[in-house]
């Protein structure tokens, strides 16, 4: 390939290296918010009152339906003009977070609606509460159906944390860029940092197919 | 619900021959579609229902509104004398709330023609789930309990399978044992064994037949099985557009009906066979 | 400044850019269909290579970030002799992202048209190109259509990323005003608003309607 110096690569490789970890950082911890926050408003769609309903679904239609990369920068600058001073990890794990909470509201609500009716009624008939009816019957059995689209919204969430990169936060992207900047090759640290990410992101989707599988095994439904 | 009138229903009733269920004045209607027509019905402590009659009838919805899974548009519905479907509010009684509902449910079990076992959990598990997160029951208890009961049955040794692994009318067995692992006054069954194989349907009814012999459960039954109803049944009910059309004991329905429809239907169901 | 007066005072930047977006989104949109196209076509072949070359080409491009390959196209392309200039490479970079997407998309659909028609057209004595052409593609792009209407939203909302590298489009503009004004929340939230009106009553009405025009040409309405 025209140029491309292995020696500078070599010497890259480290700095790039403690970027993936934070990239690894920004993933996780967004997905982790992600997860928590997505079954939050997936269950706040099926209260009775509909208004609420409607509220829910239509914030999460926006969110879901806007540039990732716009609501970053919308959280981060506009926090200060509520008087909150966020830094620029705080700022992406919001924006990041509430952005594939609302993708993965989507997943849930799909996975909770496939649960056969039948299911609701026996646990009416056993008398028991609302709250044990969706821990102990139905989000167990809406979670394998679930599994395939939590699975790409994590290696998806993955490949967004270089958008962190536009507020500064010191991941990947950014730190691609600033070598760049600095000796004005960007051949060897772009071209690495999308090695590294196909190297993060295939076998991340192949461990999860193997999960999914497992999991449907474990579960006795196969 | 919509508002009815509900003075001149009494808050609770009383008295040492007071039925266990009584169905007062019911209406069920889908927008203006009635299902069930101003429904009187008792059932008396011990006593083993079962309602037949073609489909569409409405014979389904009264033990779907029992086990309140439906709601009812008019009228009231009494357990064990409490009124479950309103409750009292100083001397009338208005729609009941959640929790009185619930209280009042507790007294009625029932088993549907899809089983609809938790398909996660073991027959055991799934045998323990209501004493334990619902009756407050120490597991252990809980599983001498199911363990009893899935013996009853005949699924002692099935115990540690899932669902999956079991045919209908095992499956059908461990919901029977599920259902009486609550302690209900009132045991429903929604067509049992019509989901279920012919060579089957004999496991399920034996179980059936055994409950009502040594135990003093109120039942109501909706079945298609015309033999296993005539056999076990107190009294039967024959169902026709929303009412009933006729009642008795099963030799009074099925040798001596009375009724036109009620002839028609038997016929038919005869033929059938 | 009132909403109002910050309106009528950067409005016309704001809808130049919201214009770039649209011709942006519907070049991506344009290019990626045509890969996906060739791409789900190839991933079917029997020619090993053929079949091989697509699927590197999908990995690679659903595997890494669109800002990673839209950097890579701008910045390091031209070392290889490909000089893209921003607003091209711009819809490229979105255009070859999205189409790797679309590729499956495609193959998925071509799969699940009912193998009987494979089979009919077979006997009338069409040529594999008149059958897909004719036939199979026509059935493939009604079931493709609900996800190409997700994917199309997910192009929409790759576009503003061009704004990093200073292509005026709506995200650049309120990005400016941002800067000079330091009015945020009017600014970031006319442009979210903007972009949830094109994708929501825009977009999504557009794939019903062309949806609906399908099953009609396909009588299957």
């Amino acid at each position: 390939m025209l140029d491309w110096r292995w020696d500078f690569t070599l010497d890259i490789l480290p700095r790039l290296l403690v970027a993936t970890g934070n990239t690894l950082l920004a993933a996780g911890l967004g997905y982790a918010i992600a997860v928590v926050l997505g079954l939050v408003l997936a269950l706040a769609q099926r209260t009775p009152s509909r208004a609420f309903t409607m509220v829910v679904r239509e914030m999460v239609e926006f969110i879901r339906s806007t540039p990732l990369v716009l609501q970053i920068f919308f959280v981060f600058y506009v926090a200060p003009q509520f008087g909150i001073r966020l830094s620029p990890w705080t700022a992406g794990m919001i924006a990041i977070g509430l952005h594939y909470a609302a993708y993965l509201s989507e997943v849930y609500r799909g996975g909770l609606e496939s649960v056969p009716k039948g299911q609701w009624e026996a646990a009416t008939s056993l008398n028991l509460s609302t709250a044990r009816t969706y821990f102990r019957v139905i989000i167990p059995q809406a979670m394998p159906p679930s599994l395939a689209g939590m699975g790409n919204y994590l290696v998806g969430i993955l490949k967004d944390t270089p958008m962190l990169s536009v507020i500064g936060v010191a991941e990947l992207m950014h730190t691609a860029n600033a070598i760049g900047s600095e000796t004005y090759r960007f051949l060897e640290p772009y071209t690495m940092v999308g090695v590294i990410f196909l190297a993060l992101s295939l076998p991340t989707a192949a461990a999860i197919r193997l999960f999914e599988a497992w999991l449907r095994r474990k579960l006795g439904m196969i | 619900m919509r508002e009815n009138d509900l003075t001149g229903y009494p808050l609770k009733l009383e008295g040492p021959d007071r039925p266990m269920v009584r169905f007062a004045n019911v209406t069920k209607s889908y927008g203006s579609l009635t299902v069930l027509d101003s429904l009187d019905l008792d059932v008396a402590e011990g006593e083993m229902v079962t309602i037949i009659g073609p489909s569409g009838s409405g014979k389904t919805t009264v033990l779907r509104m029992l086990m309140t899974l439906e709601t009812i548009n008019g009228g009231v519905i009494y357990v064990d004398g409490d009124p479950l479907t309103h409750m009292p509010q100083g001397d009338r009684l208005v729609p009941a709330n959640r929790r009185h509902v619930r209280q009042i449910r507790s007294k009625i079990g029932m088993c549907f023609q899809q089983f609809n076992l938790f398909p996660h959990m073991t027959a055991l598990e799934n045998c323990m789930e209501g004493p334990v997160h619902v009756l407050g029951m120490p597991k252990k208890d809980a599983q001498e309990r199911a363990e009893e009961l899935l013996a009853m049955v005949g699924m002692a040794d099935k115990r540690d399978q899932h669902p999956s692994r079991l045919s209908g009318g095992q499956q059908q067995r461990v919901a029977i044992a599920r259902a009486l692992a609550m302690r209900p006054k009132v045991m429903l069954f929604d067509e049992v064994t019509s989901a279920l194989d012919p060579e089957v349907i004999g496991e399920v009814t034996n179980v059936i037949r055994k409950l009502v012999s040594e135990h003093n459960l109120t039942m109501l039954m909706v079945t298609h099985q015309m033999g296993f109803a005539r056999d076990i049944s107190d009294r039967i009910c024959f169902f026709y557009g929303g009412r009933i059309e006729e009642q008795g004991t099963p030799d009074e329905l099925f040798n001596h009906p009375q009724k036109e429809r009620t002839q028609q239907f038997l016929r038919a169901v005869k033929e059938a066979v | 400044m009132s909403y109002l007066e910050f309106l009528s005072q950067y409005g016309d930047r704001i809808l130049s850019g919201t214009l770039v977006t649209i011709v942006l989104t519907i070049l991506s949109a344009l290019l990626a269909m045509a890969i996906a196209l060739a791409a789900g076509l190839m991933r079917m072949s029997r020619n090993f290579l053929v079949r091989a070359a697509a699927t590197v080409y999908i990995e690679i491009f659903r595997g890494t970030s669109l800002l990673v390959q839209l950097y890579w196209i701008f910045f390091v392309l031209p070392l290889f002799g490909i000089t893209l200039e921003k607003f091209t490479a711009g819809f490229v970079a979105v255009g070859m992202n999205l189409g790797a997407y679309g590729a499956e998309l495609v193959r998925g659909a071509i799969l699940s048209v009912p193998r009987g028609q494979w089979e009919a057209a077979q006997a009338i004595n069409m040529t594999p190109t008149k059958r897909m052409l004719r036939i199979i593609l026509p059935q493939a792009l009604l079931i493709m259509l609900p996800s190409w209407g997700n994917l199309l939203i997910e192009l929409l909302k790759g576009t503003a990323l061009v704004a990093l590298i200073a292509v005026a489009d709506l995200m650049f503009q309120v990005k400016q005003i941002n800067g000079t004004t330091f009015m945020s929340a009017e600014s970031f939230g006319t442009a979210l608003v903007i972009y949830y009106i094109l994708a929501r009553f825009m977009i999504t009405p557009f794939m019903r309607w062309l949806e609906r025009f399908m099953q009609r040409k396909l009588g299957r309405a």
